[in-house]
């Protein structure tokens, strides 16, 4: 039997305004079929009006072992969030 | 699901020795207990590693086996309508057998690999789907009974601890309700109709009935997997609290369309509210899953088939898409 076709990561739009949003995978020879693939298999219900496939290979993931390392920092920073901030309830619009 | 990702991820994840690999079990299993999912790069045991590759694999080969049966009725559906839903619903299973593999792929598993288990006959799939579909009726009933059983098998998988798995199962189950609903519908167009319809729909009832009870697998003393597939909860609920869910719920359906499901020891336990059912005939079973039921053979004939006719196309694309990269190298 020959190679798997390359895999390719399928992100959909559902909707004008939202963002595209990772749904799964398919094989294809190239990014056209991916296209065309993508359409059969993940858009059989109105699912979407746009898609984008990426070569599985050209994603650069983080490593779950420095997760505690890339966001961990962010834990103690809780002044970066408008609720730390106390101001009297006479304050209007702020 | 980045699969290609996992294939750095090799047997060197796992660190030597055996103190740290414990410690990571245990956090692995505290995560798994506190409702956490575990994502493709996580560690995670290599058994509950293979247990997903050989349960998911399995359930997309049964997605794609399963087109068979019912794919044998497409050109001879009644009328249009019923021509048009069935073609949908076929086609459905074919992208469920799709999301499946791909979530199989995540735990390091090509495609291929896959696809050439199921064509040596080394893998199983359903056992349910090496039974012939004889008539029209038997679309209405694979829809009523088979996906009503594959459904109630699947919403607790939504709930899987491992998150490709669980999320391919969403949008399955998303789509499988309808399945379930148009095969009611042709038993409930039979059962109204004349009385050779309503024959022919107590005859796939007849043949449908304990195949499906079947499919949630073997009682729970005799199932080998399920505590361990509890605890890392792949699984929630037993084999057999699946079943007798499914049989309460179905019971009543079936004395809605005045069909007689073929159980003289059917009956509604008033104290409990459930209904009690006879004996399941497990040899038999057996000798399907063995390969040794009606169509196991033709079955697979028909996927190889069907997988070697596709040959040339995949050669084809394959160097077209190699002509393509070649000339744009050129042309930069």
């Amino acid at each position: 039997m020959t190679q798997d076709w390359p895999l390719f990561e399928v992100f959909i739009r559902s909707r004008s305004g939202l963002e595209h949003k990772h749904v799964g995978s398919v094989h294809a020879s190239d990014a056209r079929m991916a296209i065309e693939h993508a359409r059969d298999v993940y858009t059989r219900r109105q699912e979407g009006v746009s898609l984008w496939v990426v070569r599985s290979s050209d994603i650069m993931a983080s490593d779950p072992a420095e997760a505690d390392a890339l966001f961990e920092p962010a834990r103690d920073k809780v002044y970066r969030h408008p609720t730390f901030y106390a101001i009297p309830d006479e304050v209007k619009n702020l | 699901m980045y699969t290609q990702a996992l294939d750095s991820l090799g047997k060197d994840c796992l660190p030597a020795g055996s103190t740290q690999g414990s410690a990571l079990e245990a956090r692995f299993q505290a995560r798994v207990d506190a409702d956490e999912k575990i994502e493709p790069k996580d560690w995670m045991p290599d058994a509950y590693r293979q247990t997903l590759i050989r349960q998911i694999s399995q359930h997309a080969h049964s997605e794609i086996v399963g087109m068979l049966p019912e794919g044998n009725w497409i050109t001879r559906a009644p009328t249009l309508r019923r021509k048009a839903v069935l073609i949908a619903k076929v086609q459905d299973e074919g992208g469920h057998g799709m999301y499946l593999y791909s979530a199989a792929e995540t735990l390091g598993i090509s495609r291929q690999q896959m696809i050439e288990q199921l064509l040596a006959g080394t893998a199983k799939y359903s056992s349910i789907f090496n039974y012939p579909t004889l008539t029209w009726a038997d679309v209405g009933a694979v829809g009523w009974l088979v996906d009503g059983a594959a459904i109630m098998n699947q919403i607790p998988i939504c709930r899987c601890s491992y998150g490709p798995y669980a999320r391919a199962m969403v949008r399955i189950c998303r789509e499988e309700s309808f399945h379930q609903r148009q095969g009611f519908e042709i038993m409930l167009a039979l059962a109204r109709g004349s009385a050779e319809q309503r024959q022919m729909a107590q005859d796939a009832l007849n043949r449908w009935w304990w195949p499906s009870i079947m499919m949630f697998g073997p009682s729970d003393t005799q199932s080998k997997h399920t505590a361990q597939s509890m605890r890392w909860k792949i699984k929630r609920f037993t084999n057999d609290e699946l079943r007798q869910k499914f049989i309460d719920i179905t019971a009543p359906q079936a004395e809605f369309l005045g069909l007689k499901i073929p159980d003289p020891q059917l009956h509604r336990d008033e104290g409990s509210e459930h209904y009690r059912f006879g004996t399941i005939d497990w040899s038999e079973f057996q000798a399907v899953l063995q390969g040794n039921g009606p169509c196991n053979r033709e079955r697979l004939e028909a996927r190889r088939h069907a997988h070697a006719e596709g040959g040339w196309v995949r050669e084809a694309a394959a160097a077209h898409a190699e002509k393509q990269r070649a000339r744009a190298a050129q042309a930069a």
